[in-house]
């Protein structure tokens, strides 16, 4: 059942210098209790589309075309009033950095207790028994005494667990988790994927999962997006993206990623970098750096083709 | 001597005071407080080879990259540059000179109002390496096409680079004064991974061709093991581990080291079983007694929590591995 639908999505940013489009045409779709990976180099538009999704972009940046709809409803138009609702209650979001997350002048309990009795009618005293409920799925120790602690008494890795309580305690249909270890050390980052996957599990919520690890994209997702230059490069099953890439720049990507398991001479590189938004090549956006490149690419933009058992922005599949 | 180490640390501590304010500790009749970000470090690097740090935050590997190139002095212990003590070796630019260090950041590590060519030629200009104008001009053109840019670009000012492409000229600055060793801090975490395969083949390629020593600093293990040839693996101030990397990364022996590299995202998804380890780092501030590990080691019993493991040297097929555990040095972990 497709909970989240985004369709043809467009972000433009009127500039001195011109429009700069930062998502061309992005099209994808997250069922209830999928996790779909969002995956690209930075500036390759992955957080700007969570930030679309929850209408949080920051202004002048628009919606410039294509529609987002949350079971069949529009959420792309609605004001910030209509949105309100929606946004908590519906969709969840995670951030990067707990601690910016986080009110440092209110405890964790105060912060939970007051997301909860936005979004459900609770009594004070059912608001704050939910809210040690959610800290102890979160697994914090001792949740009943900690509930009045402050965000600077926990560390990184529990502060990014109060996080996630606070996404979910209003049990949103859709979580939006933006680099939720990045800041995090590994054998934390561990546990905390651990724990999102086991939570939107249990509650049936769908996820989209941003981040520039595909270490953590092939641990928690079902599905894949890689994104390049703000467009949609390559999407399907996680399996078929990491071990199959079709397209050139997936591949490139993955060969580019140092290798645990046994040790090379040289890594494979992608020359170049990425195009600005300013300069983005007419055709395919990666055809500059694109080993495979032949004339179509440089004239003409690819749709998404099927490409074995994914789906990739790439003439080679054009049948 | 071609047989000396570059770079040789030898017990070495650091430590630094982080005490409350005079009236404070007076006032709530405490003492001073001192915080080991690094305790009782030895290890050496053999000229041309790399030597890899590698552990989370908080666990004392960039005071080692400050200490190893003089940054910091040490509290007790001593680092010896090519069997010179570093103090007296930084005394003289002739040998300071053949020092250098790479960043993390290149954003922050490059002053936005100077021009590259300005950039690179600082170190040349400070040591005096080459005096009449067109040398140097020569020099830093030659420098950047090393290391991947155009002479052009030098004419250029930090801003219009890319990430990837202002760590090249960090490097180039660091190559500028002809070091013998560099010591590269997390040099490619700021950096997308496409742009992080360019600068560690470029960093390898360098280490070929000029016979370029490096210490390595990394939190991610996929870098460490394609740049290392030892590898230490740090905790709470101390090397846990160290050996050769491929004795380290095929059979890792001490459980902290089992833990980082069984926490790591399987991109080969075979999906073996993972157990995420509880638990986080704890405060440096009051490292637990005995071994600082024991509160997440599943192997933990009385002595590891009173007594402090010292360190047991293993024969491996790579080489010789130093392991400080008392589970490993009794055979008590299961294999």
């Amino acid at each position: 059942m497709t909970l989240l639908e985004v369709d043809g999505l467009t972000v433009e940013f009127p500039t001195r210098r011109g429009l700069l489009r930062a998502l061309d045409q992005v099209s994808f779709s997250i069922g209830a209790g999928e996790v779909l990976g969002v995956v690209g180099e930075s500036g390759a538009g992955k957080s700007l589309t969570g930030a679309a999704i929850i209408g949080l972009l920051e202004p002048p940046g628009r919606i410039a075309g294509g529609q987002i709809r949350l079971d069949g409803r529009r959420i792309d138009t609605p004001t910030r009033e209509q949105l309100r609702p929606i946004r908590g209650r519906q969709i969840g979001a995670i951030f990067q950095d707990p601690l910016t997350t986080l009110n440092p002048l209110y405890s964790i309990g105060r912060q939970l207790v007051e997301t909860i009795q936005t979004h459900l009618q609770l009594s004070d005293r059912d608001a704050r028994a939910r809210a040690v409920r959610w800290l102890e799925e979160v697994g914090i120790p001792a949740a009943r005494q900690r509930i009045g602690a402050y965000p600077h008494e926990f560390s990184g890795g529990m502060r990014q667990r109060v996080v996630i309580a606070l996404a979910l305690c209003a049990e949103p249909r859709l979580l939006i988790a933006d680099e939720p270890t990045t800041a995090l050390d590994v054998s934390v980052q561990a546990q905390i994927i651990a724990l999102l996957k086991r939570l939107t599990r249990d509650h049936g919520t769908a996820v989209m999962l941003v981040t520039h690890d595909m270490g953590v994209i092939a641990e928690a997702a079902d599905r894949v997006a890689v994104m390049y230059a703000g467009r949609i490069a390559e999407i399907g099953p996680v399996r078929a993206v990491v071990q199959q890439p079709a397209h050139p720049y997936t591949q490139g990507l993955m060969d580019s990623i140092p290798s645990l398991q046994h040790r090379v001479g040289r890594l494979r590189q992608i020359d170049g970098a990425m195009p600005r938004l300013t300069a983005i090549p007419a055709g395919c956006a990666f055809s500059p750096r694109c080993p495979k490149v032949f004339h179509r690419c440089r004239v003409e933009r690819p749709d998404l083709f099927d490409a074995g058992d994914t789906r990739a922005a790439c003439w080679l599949y054009d049948a | 001597m071609p047989d000396t180490p570059v770079l040789q640390a030898i017990g070495v501590t650091r430590s630094f005071d982080v005490s409350k304010p005079w009236l404070q500790r007076t006032l709530t009749r405490k003492g001073r407080l001192l915080l080991r970000a690094v305790d009782d470090i030895n290890f050496s690097i053999a000229r041309g080879s790399t030597l890899s740090l590698v552990g989370e935050s908080g666990c004392g590997k960039s005071t080692v990259a400050r200490l190893a190139v003089g940054l910091y002095a040490p509290s007790a212990g001593q680092i010896l540059f090519e069997g010179k003590a570093l103090s007296a070796a930084r005394a003289q630019p002739a040998l300071r000179r053949r020092m250098n260090m790479i960043f993390q950041d290149p954003y922050a590590s490059l002053n936005p109002r100077w021009r590259v060519r300005d950039i690179v030629a600082e170190p040349i200009r400070a040591f005096a390496l080459l005096s009449s104008r067109s040398a140097i001009v020569e020099r830093v053109g030659a420098l950047l096409t090393q290391v991947g840019l155009s002479p052009a670009d030098g004419e250029k000012f930090p801003h219009e680079f890319s990430g990837g492409q202002r760590q090249r000229i960090s490097i180039a600055r660091a190559l500028s004064s002809e070091p013998a060793f560099l010591v590269c801090d997390e040099p490619t975490s700021a950096l997308d991974v496409s742009v992080q395969a360019q600068i560690l083949n470029l960093m390898r390629d360098l280490q070929m061709r000029l016979g370029l020593t490096y210490l390595f600093i990394s939190h991610n293990l996929a870098v460490v093991r394609h740049m290392s040839d030892r590898l230490g693996v740090m905790y709470l101030g101390r090397i846990v581990e160290l050996g050769p990397g491929e004795a380290v990364f095929r059979t890792p022996r001490h459980p902290y080291t089992r833990l980082l590299l069984e926490a790591i995202p399987d991109l080969a998804m075979t999906g073996k079983p993972r157990t995420p380890v509880g638990g986080e780092v704890p405060s440096p501030i009051d490292p637990p007694p005995g071994c600082s590990f024991h509160p997440r080691c599943p192997l933990a019993n009385a002595r590891c929590r009173i007594e402090r493991p010292a360190h047991t040297l293993l024969a491996d097929p790579q080489g010789e591995v130093l392991v400080a555990c008392h589970a490993v040095e009794e055979g008590r972990h299961a294999a």
